[in-house]
């Protein structure tokens, strides 16, 4: 679904936030990126949704290189992938409803369609029945659900989230990622960059660890992240077993 | 097609809804436009009345032949006719020398020393009218040599002087009314493109997140073009306004100043077609500006 292929990304202050990056995301995987800040989770994120473009290497998402992606193409691209943010990016100055509805409309779906569609939307995160709220009259998590609502709304196959947990407390993190967890399972590939090691414990997911803008660590689904993060030495095989 | 009907109908309504949201901005944005079309509407009028009242006046310019005495009623009538068969005449007019003297001694109250004469001291005259197509000053000039040439006309008069003066005022008038007209469209462009310049950094957040979630340089744009359509048939309507108020306040005392000169003119306003253009220019460069302005400035927002 996702694959970096030995992919660099040097920005033009010349800092180097991706060097020589190969990852391999099968479509139906959850997968969870961490590192500390300035790692390169949030470069590789803005790979993916072409946000920026990889200096070197090849990027294939959904079949597609992205270097074949012209300026005119970036919308249609961007409409396959769900993009959650860590500030929400609402618009505060609309409802519910239409900031949900968001994406529908700039894919031109009809009018009756794109209500039963975000009223669905709306529903799966728990706030049907908020539709002509405006978003400041929401808690965070709350807004943060309607941000995920409005990801989802138009059935992207790959969901990518940054730091979507950062300003809520464990029990709405927790909350979020089951919501995450229900798209997986209709079979959506779901992105995570986070470094709440609350949320690590909880989910045994796959878990990808950067550094300096390589993967250092790659711990399949099902092993839990204490065992694994105590060993330094276990880390470093980790990352060559994953290369 | 009826989803893209129904996405364009809300799109420039919400457009609409905004505008209003920030009246004191919105209206006087509109207001400079509608002064700047008016100003060329009004000069339009002032050229069109001065046409309409001296029009009459150019087209009826008549030659005025005197013969040669003696010549008898009958050869001034034959001449008359010859005159008459010229493709760049349309009438020619007999007023015999008997006739003019009884017409003088009438009008001018001087009867009793006209009475004193031993015989009739004025010629006989044909007043020439050209052809409507033949009215311009050098087409008269020609008919005006043509006719001093022949045997009995004595003097030809043709007085095309004040005419030829009146069109090349008029003339050089509608061209100023052009540069006007270009320059004041130029300054609209430039206020919409200015005013949507602000609008788009107002809005940055909501281009950004758009962007973000799959929105085109096209569905981007269009709330923008449509401000800008807003914005100039406002300001069409004020400038339609503002030439109807000019045209109410100068009616009655043109029709005054014209009643002194004998005239039955009266001031015109604009017409349905003359609106039309108006509105239709006021829509045509709100859109052009907007759209120049907004391709160039949504351009440079990208999500980072």
């Amino acid at each position: 679904m996702i694959r970096f292929d030995h992919v660099f990304k040097r920005y033009p202050n010349g800092r180097e936030a991706l060097s020589d990056l190969s990852l391999e995301i099968d479509s139906g995987e959850v997968v969870f990126l961490t590192g500390h800040s300035g790692a390169g989770k949030s470069s590789l994120l803005k790979l993916i949704s072409l946000i920026e473009r990889p200096t070197r290497g090849q990027l294939i998402i959904n079949g597609q290189n992205v270097s074949g992606v012209s300026r005119r193409k970036v919308p249609a691209f961007r409409r396959q992938i769900g993009m959650v943010f860590q500030d929400h990016k609402l618009l505060h100055d609309r409802t519910i409803f239409d900031n949900v509805a968001l994406p529908l409309i700039i894919a031109g779906v009809g009018t009756k369609e794109i209500g039963k569609r975000v009223r669905a939307a709306l529903d799966q995160v728990g706030l049907l029945g908020r539709e002509q709220s405006v978003p400041l009259e929401l808690s965070t998590g709350e807004q943060q659900r309607v941000g995920i609502a409005r990801a989802v709304v138009s059935k992207p196959p790959v969901l990518i989230a940054d730091e979507p947990t950062g300003n809520l407390d464990p029990e709405l993190s927790l909350e979020v990622m089951n919501i995450f967890r229900r798209f997986n399972e209709v079979g959506v590939t779901v992105l995570v960059a986070s470094h709440d090691l609350y949320l690590l414990e909880h989910f045994p997911v796959r878990r990808v660890r950067l550094e300096c803008g390589r993967v250092v660590d790659d711990i399949p689904a099902g092993i839990s992240a204490g065992e694994k993060l105590v060993d330094p030495a276990k880390l470093i095989t980790g990352s060559e077993g994953a290369m | 097609m009826s989803a893209w009907l129904t996405r364009h109908a809300q799109t420039s309504i919400g457009s609409l809804g905004r505008l209003s949201q920030q009246k004191l901005a919105t209206l006087l944005t509109v207001l400079v436009i509608g002064i700047a079309l008016a100003l060329p509407a009004c000069l339009h009028l002032l050229i069109s009345n001065a046409q309409n009242a001296t029009g009459n006046w150019n087209k009826a310019v008549d030659l005025t032949v005197f013969l040669k005495r003696p010549t008898s009623a009958e050869d001034a009538s034959r001449t008359a006719g010859r005159i008459k068969q010229r493709r760049d005449v349309s009438n020619v007019e007999v007023i015999t020398a008997d006739a003019a003297l009884k017409e003088f001694r009438h009008d001018s109250g001087f009867g009793a020393a006209i009475d004193a004469l031993n015989e009739n001291p004025l010629p006989h005259t044909l007043v020439v009218t050209p052809a409507a197509d033949f009215t311009t000053s050098a087409n008269l000039d020609s008919l005006a040599a043509d006719l001093r040439a022949m045997p009995s006309v004595e003097v030809v008069q043709l007085d095309t002087a004040w005419v030829n003066r009146l069109n090349a005022i008029l003339e050089t008038v509608r061209r100023g009314l052009i540069v006007a007209a270009a320059l004041l469209a130029l300054g609209v462009m430039v206020i919409v493109g200015n005013t949507i310049r602000l609008d788009i950094q107002n809005r940055r957040a909501e281009i950004e997140v758009t962007k973000l979630v799959g929105g085109t340089d096209g569905f981007v744009r269009r709330p923008f073009l449509y401000n800008g359509i807003w914005y100039g048939l406002g300001g069409g309507i004020t400038a339609w306004i503002i030439t109807a108020a000019v045209i109410a306040i100068l009616r009655e005392p043109i029709g005054r100043l014209a009643g002194l000169y004998g005239s039955a003119f009266q001031l015109g306003g604009l017409d349905a077609r003359a609106t039309l253009i108006l509105l239709g220019s006021g829509i045509v460069l709100g859109w052009l500006g907007s759209y120049l302005a907004a391709t160039r400035h949504l351009r440079a927002i990208e999500p980072t």
